[in-house]
């Protein structure tokens, strides 16, 4: 054997062996942690077995915990009722693609379809035509602009995140006597609808109290971009009173950034409500204080209330015998006082 | 084999020798003292736009440092991509890359090694996909934009497929720490980019690899035929450029405590440009380590500029492409040409 042969030999043996370690290295189950109403029992009528429903459910492939949660907690809330049968379809990248997929979906004529669309705008002719074909649609989130292209529109709210936010941080602020605060804020992509109604009610709230927003750095949602827009932040501001971080995924480079600059003297707001957040608010030992909901179980409720649709049954406290065309869930404030209770909740 | 081109032609008519500084031989160093210029006018901009912040020492010292690390993960990213272009490639899978090897190096298998584990994960998914990408572009002869193009999208589908589209979190101190560990009063993260920075200079400019990069980007042809094997040649420089994404994975993963598979998102951009301004010529044959930091820390300088003032990010990046094609336009119409450009003005 040559000593190129032997020099081949090890190095391609030193790369399986890589390789297979690797592969190895690919698992990842960390337990399941959806939210799914498990209030199936006891005087509650509406859980009762009933007529079998077929709903058809698509999302966005997102790469982001809220939108994989959203998916988690459909399939986790359907699997809880013995009379729902749920046919997922994968959304692919773009409202195109989630065009197909639907189309395929609606040839299979389930009995309610529960959709979250890339975009409320690009997908509401598809809302038009299920509802003509007579499929009720539950819109999950992103709007469509036309009141007969859905059945029931379920969707968090905004403008309230940042009503919350605002409101929490004044409270502080006031309790503190501090007449004049320095507050940042770290939104997440600033393009989005849903980061400029999140600033707009932030801010808008902030201007009543007399307070204003001294800096603001985009981040994109995810974490390393928030630890580099909260690095930024800081740096600009030698001193901080409050914080509000639109969102809990991107918080924890948020709240690495923090940690990294040994910056301690504001209280931080988050958004959202994930499991970590509402665990680091509970135990008190970071500047997260809060976090204003904005809850992925929002697609287990909507899951329920298909069913309902599909059973032709109302909501048992409403007086009315259907279930009502428009929910905005409440923006809650996930404080340490609470926080044992939305433990459940988080994503 | 030489990256020094033809002798510049004379300036006037009857000067038969040009001084170094004019000459094409100092061009990389009147391309980095014009990027320092550039630096020099951000942070005046800044001195002027926040006295009261640039009055205080302490703070003045903190933001370099602060500029310095935010361009540290880039930076190192950046020295591979400088070595691709330079070998007459292109890498768009820089930032795919980064991002795999940060999910992979934090899935809990992996996490359960320890931070050594994490460590030799992040490097060998790296260099893995670089060697991926070099066999596929040098010996299944695909084009260095379509083969890494590909790749970009698969490794990040790869990477969130490993990582269910969550957030994983690092539980592991060591590689947290990383990131908060200052020697000296510097960052840790500043010691590496320094590292790889210098280990890219030497590796570039005092050994036969660096050499044989300047000859395989400028003409792949004739460095076949003096000798060198260009096809494993581009192998490793694809590999190194992978490395050098795992190094960063690995700065990145530190810093934000966690990988996800949309993290470093459009690193490849913010690479390529910082290596063009730097002065690398995009069609290869030519570039600097040196250039590359200094357009790095360039994008780095603009960015902290514009937090301190509170302005938006969108202003942000249209300054920094306008610094981007202003580069650009500088290096076709280089010091020779514009004074060949202005004699002819000036004779016609």
């Amino acid at each position: 054997m040559s000593v190129l042969d032997r020099r081949r030999l090890l190095l391609g043996g030193a790369a399986l062996g890589a390789g297979a370690l690797l592969t190895g290295c690919t698992s990842n189950d960390a337990g399941n942690d959806a939210q799914v109403n498990t209030n199936t029992g006891g005087d509650n009528a509406n859980a009762a077995p009933g007529q079998k429903v077929v709903i058809g459910f698509s999302a966005p492939a997102a790469d982001h915990g809220w939108i994989a949660a959203i998916t988690n907690n459909a399939k986790a809330q359907a699997a809880a009722y013995s009379d729902v049968e749920l046919r997922a379809v994968e959304a692919g990248a773009d409202a195109a693609a989630q065009r197909a997929a639907l189309a395929t979906l609606l040839a299979q004529k389930p009995n309610v379809i529960v959709l979250l669309p890339h975009d409320g705008k690009e997908l509401n002719a598809f809302g038009l035509e299920a509802m003509k074909a007579g499929i009720p649609v539950v819109n999950l989130d992103r709007a469509f602009p036309d009141a007969k292209a859905y059945r029931l529109q379920i969707k968090g709210d905004n403008y309230g995140m940042g009503v919350a936010a605002a409101t929490y941080i004044i409270a502080q602020m006031q309790a503190k006597g501090v007449s004049a605060p320095i507050i940042g804020e770290i939104p997440g992509i600033d393009s989005l609808e849903l980061t400029q109604e999140r600033s707009a009610g932030f801010r808008d709230t902030l201007t009543q109290a007399g307070f204003r927003v001294a800096n603001r750095r985009p981040a994109e949602f995810t974490a390393d971009t928030g630890q580099r827009a909260a690095t930024e932040l800081l740096q600009a501001l030698p001193k901080v009173d409050a914080l509000w971080n639109h969102d809990d995924d991107q918080g924890i480079g948020v709240l690495a950034a923090i940690n990294q600059t040994n910056r301690k003297e504001f209280l931080m707001v988050g958004g959202a409500g994930s499991k970590a957040a509402i665990e680091a608010i509970a135990a008190d030992n970071s500047p997260l204080k809060a976090t204003v909901t904005y809850s992925p179980s929002m697609a287990s409720s909507a899951i329920s209330l298909a069913r309902l649709i599909g059973q032709n049954k109302g909501l048992a406290d409403l007086v009315e015998l259907q279930v009502p065309k428009e929910i905005t869930l409440a923006s809650e404030t996930i404080t340490k006082e609470n926080a044992a209770n939305y433990m459940k909740l988080g994503f | 084999m030489s990256v020094t081109e033809a002798p510049p032609v004379a300036k006037h008519p009857g000067e038969t020798k040009t001084s170094w500084w004019k000459g094409d031989r100092s061009e990389p160093v009147r391309r980095n003292l014009g990027l320092v210029g550039v630096l020099v006018a951000l942070v005046v901009i800044g001195a002027v736009t926040r006295p009261e912040l640039y009055g205080d020492a302490s703070w003045v010292q903190n933001n370099v440092l602060t500029i310095l690390q935010q361009a540290s993960a880039i930076g190192v990213i950046t020295v591979g991509m400088t070595f691709v272009i330079i070998g007459g490639g292109i890498d768009l899978s820089v930032g795919a890359i980064v991002a795999l090897a940060g999910v992979w190096a934090t899935t809990l298998a992996t996490q359960s090694y320890g931070a050594g584990g994490m460590i030799f994960t992040a490097i060998a998914v790296g260099v893995g996909v670089g060697l991926v990408n070099g066999l596929l572009i040098s010996y299944g002869r695909l084009v260095p934009f379509i083969a890494t193009l590909a790749m970009m999208v698969a490794a990040r589908g790869l990477a969130a497929q490993i990582s269910g589209k969550q957030t994983q979190v690092s539980a592991n101190s060591v590689i947290n720490d990383i990131a908060s560990t200052r020697v000296l009063g510097i960052p840790l993260l500043v010691y590496i980019l320094a590292a790889v920075v210098a280990a890219g200079w030497v590796l570039l400019n005092r050994t036969t690899f660096g050499r044989r990069t300047v000859a395989v980007g400028g003409n792949p042809e004739a460095a076949r035929l003096a000798g060198i094997n260009v096809r494993r040649h581009t192998v490793l420089l694809y590999a190194l450029s992978g490395l050098c994404c795992g190094i960063g994975a690995i700065m990145l993963t530190s810093q934000a405590t966690s990988a996800q598979a949309a993290m470093a998102n459009l690193y490849e951009l913010d690479a390529i440009a910082a290596a063009i301004i730097g002065g690398t010529l995009l069609s290869g044959g030519r570039g600097t380590i040196i250039g590359a930091l200094f357009g790095v820390l360039v994008f780095s300088t603009i960015t902290n500029l514009f937090a301190i003032n509170n302005l938006s990010t969108e202003v942000q990046n249209m300054v920094k492409g306008g610094i981007i094609v202003a580069a650009v336009l500088i290096q076709q119409f280089r010091y020779k040409s514009l004074t060949n450009l202005f004699s002819r003005v000036k004779t016609g």
